[in-house]
């Protein structure tokens, strides 16, 4: 089962990118791989048995399996048996209680003996970060443009597809345009995932929170009685330079994380500032695209000068801090030489 | 809401002697609170029913003790800070949104409406949270001295199950009979056109509020059940881990 299983996964494998890990064989190359013959040195094959992680109840036995296969390969060969079970919703694992295995993870490069045991855990029904990105984003892109346009039932039938009087409505439209789909363009073309998938229910989390914001802010943005900033010309355009520098800054951080990392891969390294001057801010923070991102926000909340769009920036700059520190505490544990200055969000600060 | 919070026990620290100390020291302030809030609450309840005996009718009732209760009701704030310094193993969620709830209704419903204040909807509710109270406070300092009665403990997770509901409908009945008050006056809330371009209406907020009583009650009721089923049965029940 086990070479056949391999020679299954080898298309997957070359798909996904991941160096295929060919079974060791002579220089035999013309001659097609016969599953009989195997390497001239003694081969120790694995076995593996996979438990439920809950129960203990033996859900596999995986006999006859390579030395060097990967976790990926094994949940492939899981997924066989357990057809419900796709491999994105696999979590295995050495200890019931311990962290998830990686699929790059090489069998006999773990502590394991020739019989391995492995917990299995349901992660529940997965969704693709790029699908929920999409999703999330392309919602607050139409929400806005609708109250923009002021689609009927919205606000009082009298003032039905008419126009703001105010020239601030109109830039504020066009920014918050621009920044989603940004962002949408970015999902496509520009980032490079360490996850393909993440649990199902948190795409209706995620769109609740961003549709609701993008209507609650729209609302009162686009609204007949809508009151221009105080300060007129000099605070919007203190503002819209605010907004455009921070949206230039956080798309050269993209770029900057982008380049890290070759194509297909998922691999973790320090970033450091480019030729790009907007990059140069990761001399003192972990995670600037988050700090641009609060800039452009607070662009907004100043353009606008909406009380509704305060409370986004707030809201989203407590939940990015949180991500912010996370990020910044793996790096410190998984890189010795991570430059002592920087922080995680706001220099010196946060 | 009505408040039934789970139990707060002292966690014990490791070997550390500094810990010992704090351990003392948090030991010491969580048997003063509680006894302090035991007393208050019998007080209030104390109070309650002389004023009943002695005028015959709730009418100026809540007048009577409104001092007592804003004071004791909101100081009992502290105790999302001793499940967010670790004092007490509660969720500091879970006690944040019971403790805001309580809040939310002395202070900006029968503290601010006074239109409302002689509802018997309002006497239903203070009844229920001074038993309420009484009991979960002096099953917490029953607890802190090692010393717990039965009947306290029996108390405390089985008058849930009657009180619960209860001090719900107090609540509700009393928001539902505050709410055309509200909209005559106009309350708490702010229109447009204004320099913040933001409008609130107290009105349907308080709509809002009794709509979320219905997803709120039944999973706050099913979790003291549960609880009520380990500590009085000792059920083992398997967590549905996420």
């Amino acid at each position: 089962m086990d070479a056949l299983a391999l020679e299954a996964t080898g298309g997957k494998k070359a798909a996904n990118g991941v160096a295929a890990a060919a079974p060791p064989l002579p220089a035999a190359a013309p001659v097609k791989r016969k599953p009989a013959k195997k390497a001239k040195k003694a081969v120790v094959f694995f076995e593996v048995e996979i438990l439920d992680a809950k129960t203990k109840d033996k859900l596999c036995f995986l006999d006859k399996v390579e030395p060097n296969a990967t976790i990926g390969e094994i949940k492939s060969m899981f997924h066989k048996s357990h057809p419900q079970w796709y491999p994105a919703r696999q979590s295995i694992r050495l200890d019931p209680k311990g962290k998830s295995l990686k699929d790059e993870d090489v069998l006999q490069h773990l502590p394991v003996g020739t019989t391995a045991t492995f917990y299995f855990r349901d992660l529940g029904a997965q969704i693709s970060w790029v699908t929920v990105f999409l999703t999330e984003y392309t919602g607050p892109l139409v929400i806005y443009l609708m109250f923009y346009f002021r689609v009927p039932f919205i606000y009082a039938p009298k003032y039905d597809f008419t126009t703001s009087k105010h020239w601030v409505v109109h830039l504020a439209c066009m920014c918050h345009s621009f920044h989603y789909v940004k962002r949408l363009l970015e999902t496509l073309f520009v980032h490079r995932f360490s996850h393909g998938t993440m649990p199902l229910r948190n795409i209706f989390k995620n769109c609740t929170y961003y549709w609701g914001f993008a209507a609650w802010m729209a609302y009162y943005i686009n609204h007949p009685l809508y009151t221009p900033p105080i300060y007129g010309e000099q605070q919007i355009r203190l503002a819209l330079i605010l907004f455009l520098f921070c949206q230039i800054g956080n798309f050269s951080i993209h770029i900057a994380l982008r380049n890290l990392r070759p194509p297909g891969s998922k691999t973790r390294k320090i970033p450091y500032p480019t030729k790009n001057p907007f990059t140069w801010i990761f001399l003192l923070v972990s995670c600037p695209n988050y700090t641009y991102e609060l800039g452009s926000w607070l662009g907004f909340t100043l353009m606008t000068q909406c009380l509704p769009v305060a409370f986004f920036t707030l809201v989203g700059f407590i939940q990015m801090t949180v991500w912010a520190k996370g990020k910044h505490r793996s790096y410190l544990k998984e890189f010795r030489d991570y430059p002592p200055l920087r922080s995680p969000i706001l220099p010196f600060i946060l | 809401m009505a408040s039934s919070e789970e139990d707060g026990t002292v966690e014990e620290k490791e070997n550390n002697n500094k810990k010992r100390t704090k351990s003392t020291l948090a030991t010491a302030w969580l048997t003063f609170y509680n006894i302090a809030m035991t007393a208050g609450w019998l007080v209030l309840a104390i109070a309650m029913m002389r004023f009943y005996v002695q005028k015959g009718t709730h009418k100026g009732l809540y007048r009577s003790i409104a001092r007592t209760l804003k004071f004791f009701q909101t100081f009992a704030l502290v105790e999302v800070g001793h499940c967010a310094i670790g004092i007490v193993r509660t969720s500091v969620i879970v006690t944040g949104v019971q403790v805001c709830s309580r809040i939310f209704m002395v202070w900006f419903i029968t503290n601010s409406i006074r239109q409302i204040q002689n509802e018997e909807s309002v006497i239903l509710f203070l009844v229920v949270w001074t038993v309420t109270e009484v009991t979960r406070y002096s099953y917490y300092t029953f607890k802190l001295l090692n010393h717990l009665p039965y009947f306290i403990k029996w108390a405390r997770y089985n008058f849930f199950i009657v009180l619960y509901p209860l001090g719900v409908a107090g609540e509700l009945l009393t928001i539902y009979a505050a709410l055309p008050f509200v909209r005559r006056s106009g309350m708490y809330s702010m229109r447009l056109p204004n320099k913040y371009n933001v409008s609130f209406d107290y009105y349907y907020c308080l709509i809002v509020v009794m709509l979320s009583y219905i997803p709120l009650f039944p999973q706050l009721y099913f979790h003291m059940l549960r609880q009520r089923r380990k500590v009085l049965h000792g059920e083992v029940i398997v967590e549905k881990d996420d």
